[in-house]
């Protein structure tokens, strides 16, 4: 199996979001960064299929020269190779995005064999696009599935399951595919020190592409209004235990 | 503008609360049309088209785009809505990387600025908003979940049927084969959701959370910081990477309240937090509070609905 997995540098989840003075980005000055969440679990999911049944992983990146630190932390999890497609760091649309990776696709599957799979993350954590993965997929011709919390490949039959309110949905779909894989999936490993250290020396193939934008352009970013809050104390401890009932009963949920 | 037609999600027949939601944003524009695969009884708008193919007898992503795109090659039409849910936001990426046109994920407000669309769109799962310019001959959007209210459902209109021609291969992302595990609530639709944190301090520590949400006909939920430690399962969790839900009332004990967390919970009608340390985001957001050592005060609230409706 020779899989690709494209992954985004994204401001690590649960850190305070911040707007820089010009409103055009998030303020990265003060801001961890990590590989987009379900993004990490698709290449943990891709290294998981190469530890099965062999094979080579390829992690792949559109953004800035720093994003090479999520791809270094992409190999030190498991994975074999490296691509940046280095932007300036300014927002690229979902079009610009897509067909600048599926170019990417392009280039290495002429320079090497094609892959039997590409996964990506079903959104970025920032931008929360839902199309990139979908757009590749049609770029390529390539049948594509996204939302997938389970795979299983059986054969050339990749075997994709989707959380639904009751249970499952259950695809199957034949290889070469891509899929959107969403977190959950797995719980995706740490690295060891010695795969840090190899990660560290690894290539990274580098290459600055020029994107052609789409139709749908940022303007600035805003931070949200607060709602008015005023937080009612029904009380301490379990003597509070009344207090709760009575809202119960007042939601009409008793 | 000639029309806009919402793709409109349906359940056994009756359109889903999302869907007319984002029909009453469409309807503050413009004149709406709603489009179904399959039929369901829609009122509150001008025209409804059911599309019928055998292929999208279940869910189908790619065929649905491909059915969508057929339908936008033979009207003349100004955009096309949906909902921002996982079927929603698929299928209309599908149509947009088939026709080769820009989405808009996530909209919140569209405002028509001559040509193009000037809309909010959320980024962060909602922890912060994107201004943005959409230009394209025909727009494409998903209407962020609860960012409007849902249309008022009226008298329902007459469907016309549009037949797309599907090529057998899009049989290949098509559902197979659908697994029950769960009957009963669901964590998206239950009234009540008692979700837990880091507080709740180990797998065994759910077991009142549970009793709780049994006797209220609710669910547990949980935030990610619980399935990153593997005392429940991902389909459990609520958030930006999890589910969205938006009951009557959520439960929050022992969540700190991250903002990843609290878009996945912000719609919900009522929020009480029970935490020990006042300052908590989630404290401080909340519609309600009690402070507090979390399990003795809900071992108290399952004994005192127990002593009150005498289960």
């Amino acid at each position: 199996m020779r899989i690709l997995v494209c992954v985004k540098r994204v401001p690590a989840p649960g850190a305070r979001i911040a707007l820089t003075e010009d409103r055009q980005a998030v303020d990265a000055r003060h801001l961890p960064f990590t590989v987009s969440p379900h993004e990490e679990c698709a290449v943990e999911e891709a290294v998981r299929i190469k530890e099965g049944h062999g094979g080579t992983v390829v992690v792949m990146t559109l953004g800035p020269a720093e994003a090479e630190e999520q791809l270094r932390y992409a190999i030190s999890t498991g994975a074999d190779e490296a691509v940046l497609l280095a932007t300036d760091g300014s927002d690229w649309d979902p079009q610009a995005t897509a067909s600048t990776l599926t170019e990417g696709v392009r280039d290495l599957e002429l320079a090497g064999d094609p892959f039997d799979l590409i996964l990506f993350g079903n959104e970025s954590a920032d931008a929360g696009g839902y199309q990139v993965g979908i757009r590749v997929a049609h770029a390529l011709g390539r049948p594509v599935i996204s939302g997938i919390k389970g795979l299983e490949i059986e054969d050339q039959t990749l075997v994709a399951r989707r959380e639904t309110d009751a249970g499952f949905e259950v695809y199957r779909l034949p290889l070469p595919a891509v899929v959107a894989v969403k977190e959950g999936i797995n719980l995706p490993r740490y690295p060891t020190l010695p795969s840090r250290l190899r990660a560290k020396k690894a290539e990274v193939a580098t290459s600055q592409p020029t994107g052609r934008p789409g139709g749908l352009a940022m303007l600035r970013l805003d931070t949200p209004p607060e709602a008015e809050s005023s937080t009612t104390i029904l009380g301490r401890g379990p003597e509070a235990a009344p207090a709760i009932a009575d809202l119960l009963e007042e939601l009409g949920l008793l | 503008m000639s029309g806009v037609f919402v793709f409109v999600e349906h359940d056994s027949g009756s359109p889903s609360e999302t869907s007319l939601q984002a029909v009453a944003l469409a309807g503050a524009l413009t004149e709406v049309s709603a489009v179904t695969i399959g039929n369901c009884a829609i009122g509150g708008v001008e025209r409804h088209v059911v599309i019928e193919h055998p292929l999208l007898s279940d869910h189908a992503p790619e065929a649905a785009g491909e059915a969508l795109a057929q339908l936008c090659q033979a009207r003349s039409l100004d955009a096309v809505l949906a909902s921002g849910t996982e079927r929603g936001n698929e299928i209309m990426a599908h149509l947009a990387a088939i026709l080769d046109l820009p989405l808009a994920a996530m909209v919140t407000e569209i405002r028509p600025s001559g040509d193009d669309w000037e809309l909010t769109r959320v980024r962060w799962g909602g922890s912060l908003l994107e201004e943005a310019r959409l230009s394209a001959p025909l727009k494409l959007a998903t209407v962020a979940p609860h960012a409007v209210e849902a249309a008022v459902r009226s008298e329902e209109v007459d469907a016309e049927v549009f037949e797309p021609e599907l090529s057998d291969e899009l049989v290949r992302t098509r559902v197979v084969e659908r697994v029950t595990v769960s009957e009963g609530v669901t964590l998206s639709t239950a009234p009540v959701v008692v979700s837990g944190g880091r507080g709740v301090g180990s797998p065994e520590g759910f077991r009142v959370l549970e009793d709780l949400a049994g006797l209220l006909g609710g669910a547990v939920g949980c935030s990610r910081v619980v399935t990153n430690n593997g005392w429940r399962p991902h389909s459990d969790q609520v958030g930006q990477t999890g589910t969205r839900v938006a009951p009557n009332l959520y439960i929050a004990c022992g969540i700190s309240g991250a903002i990843q967390h609290w878009v996945g919970m912000m719609a919900s009608k009522n929020v009480l937090a029970i935490n020990n340390d006042p300052e908590a985001p989630m404290v401080t957001r909340a519609d309600y509070a009690v402070i507090g050592d979390l399990h003795p005060i809900l071992e108290a609230v399952v004994a005192e609905v127990r002593r009150r409706t005498g289960v």
